[in-house]
């Protein structure tokens, strides 16, 4: 009997490793993502079998069995309603729902262990994981919040000063309890780091800018990983350390790109610092030149072939469709259309690809930024929707701008760049962009998705 | 150290995940990068099988404990079943006509 369960334990873990090796081509990624949830109905079924010798009380058995298939029915439902839009949301959601999991865990085994004294190895690990999943449970709660704009950025200095505080003592207490120095219960221990953790959770993502929030979910995600894999060495179960290691890995990865992709170091994101300029004032001198929609319309129709580089503010907009429109539009008319997406275009990492996947726009027509930016003179137009620090060649020209080093998409070398902007408002790191003044930029002031409207509405007409 | 000793082999075991996970994941394109997290937050749901071991070792005049482990087992679930599904809804709009 333990044999069987052992292999099915071994057949999952191998299955998330596959499934998420088959994530490298957007092709074999579904067939992936079957693979993995495969591997964890046979880890779930051998959980059951493992324990089917011994007796296990019928309520207990109940309440596993209503759990999950409440739970299931409950993801199932959250998953088929959700926005796309909202999916930084969904996500962090979800990642909560996995911390809270981790953390209870953490306080029953708490009690359990209290029975029969254990060796300090398991306590120290049980400890970890109720800290990493309380933090990524609260944190992941704040992150939701701030993502449906429910709750604001808090940068007040008491609020970093108290989670440093809490930062200390969640190490502090856990220590000193080791040391023997503290006469209290390991049970009782369990419920004060839970409640300091979960209150860290709260303040530690509070001051962080809304536009961090890529950085700030990828590393929850991460932490709710390492979570997982530290029970899983509670344990003894390789399938839960496994998984729970790919999960960190992926987190890490993802929160490190995203940080390379803003130039901002982790540390002074996770601080909610970004470099404030001084050099406001320089954007008065440029030559704003702006353009009308049919200027636009006619200069697309004589294009060969042109890019688009969607921000936040397409998606802000709800564009996202008009642009597949417009590309589909273009497509007929023999223009060839690239979307360019700067890793950090969205809320979460990759979440632009995804809204344009969901306007039905071919896979094979979004680019990265290094694929395309050797060769941007390609582009008889380039049109910028929504986007601007990504695309500030101050960011390589200018060794005193806050944008300066971050990489960017090198809009500048096309032919001609069109950039539709609300006003004359900055971008996210507050500086003025060079990009605006150039002679071959021109600006087309509006809403996006009424400038996106009416520019199909001129095409069909041609 | 004894504490290592012990359980030597489930810290290999971790050292090479961790060089094994990074390596594969690394390979992913960043279009794909959304789905890649959702999914991988499924995977981390695979938690719930500690809450059903556990909630089965709970005695059951423990109604505290009870329903702790009952709340741990459905937001595992939860986790689990959202995750993959939601990562399979985005997956399905990622076409192309090649």
């Amino acid at each position: 009997m333990n044999v069987i369960v052992e292999v099915g334990y071994l057949i999952a873990t191998v299955s998330f490793l596959g499934g998420l090796k088959f994530m490298s081509s957007p092709k074999k990624a579904k067939t992936g993502n079957l693979i993995a949830a495969i591997g964890m109905i046979i880890a779930v079924l051998c959980t059951f079998l493992a324990l089917k010798s011994n007796s296990i009380p019928t309520i207990n058995l109940i309440i596993v069995l209503v759990a999950i298939v409440l739970g299931s029915f409950a993801g199932k439902r959250m998953a088929s309603k959700v926005e796309m839009t909202a999916m930084p949301q969904l996500v962090s959601l979800f990642n909560a729902t996995g911390g809270g999991c981790a953390m209870l865990l953490g306080i029953i085994e708490a009690h359990q262990l209290d029975a029969n004294s254990s060796i300090i190895g398991i306590q120290i690990l049980l400890l970890l994981s109720l800290i990493t999943g309380a933090i990524a449970a609260t944190g992941s709660i704040i992150a939701f919040r701030k993502l449906a704009g429910k709750t604001k950025d808090n940068r007040k200095a008491v609020i970093v000063i108290a989670s440093r505080t809490l930062l200390a003592l969640i190490f502090i207490i856990p220590i000193v309890y080791f040391l023997g120095l503290l006469p209290i219960s390991f049970e009782i221990l369990t419920y004060t780091i839970a409640f300091l953790s979960l209150s860290y959770g709260i303040l530690f993502v509070l001051p962080i800018g809304g536009a961090d929030m890529p950085v700030v979910i990828s590393l929850l995600n991460s932490i709710t990983g390492i979570a997982t894999a530290l029970s899983g060495f509670v344990y003894g179960n390789k399938a839960m350390i496994a998984g729970g290691i790919f999960v960190g890995a992926a987190g890490i990865l993802l929160t490190l790109l995203m940080c390379r992709a803003m130039n901002r170091s982790l540390l002074k994101v996770l601080a909610g610092k970004f470099k404030k300029t001084t050099l406001s004032g320089d954007s008065e001198d440029q030559n704003i030149k702006s353009i009308s929609i049919s200027e636009i319309t006619m200069q697309l129709s004589f294009a060969s072939k042109i890019a688009i580089v969607p921000g936040y503010g397409l998606a802000v907009a709800q564009g996202q469709h008009l642009c597949g429109q417009l590309q589909k539009l273009l497509e007929t008319k023999g223009i060839q259309v690239d979307f360019i997406i700067h890793p950090v275009a969205g809320r979460m990492p990759g979440h632009m690809n995804v809204l344009l996947a969901e306007a039905n726009v071919d896979y094979d027509l979004l680019k990265e930024m290094n694929e395309v930016n050797e060769n941007m003179k390609q582009y008889d137009m380039v049109l910028i929707i929504g986007a601007n620090d990504v695309v500030n060649p101050a960011a390589e020209n200018k060794p005193d701008s806050p944008v300066y080093g971050m990489p960017i998409i090198k809009a500048y070398e096309s032919k001609q760049v069109i950039v539709m902007k609300r006003g004359m408002s900055t971008g996210y790191a507050g500086v003025s962009n060079d990009l605006f003044g150039m002679d071959n930029c021109h600006l087309l002031f509006g809403d996006a998705k009424d400038s996106l409207q009416d520019i199909v509405n001129q095409l069909k007409l041609i | 150290m004894e504490f290592i000793q012990e359980n030597l082999q489930t810290i290999y075991f971790v050292i090479f995940c961790v060089f094994i996970g990074i390596e594969v994941i690394a390979n992913v394109p960043a279009i794909l990068h959304t789905p890649l997290m959702s999914g991988a937050n499924a995977i981390s749901g695979v938690i719930m099988v500690g809450a059903v071991i556990m909630l089965f070792q709970i005695p059951p005049t423990n109604y505290l404990l009870l329903v702790l482990g009952g709340i741990a087992v459905f937001l595992g679930a939860l986790n689990i079943s959202g995750g993959f599904f939601v990562t399979g809804r985005m997956l399905r709009m990622f076409n192309s006509k090649k």
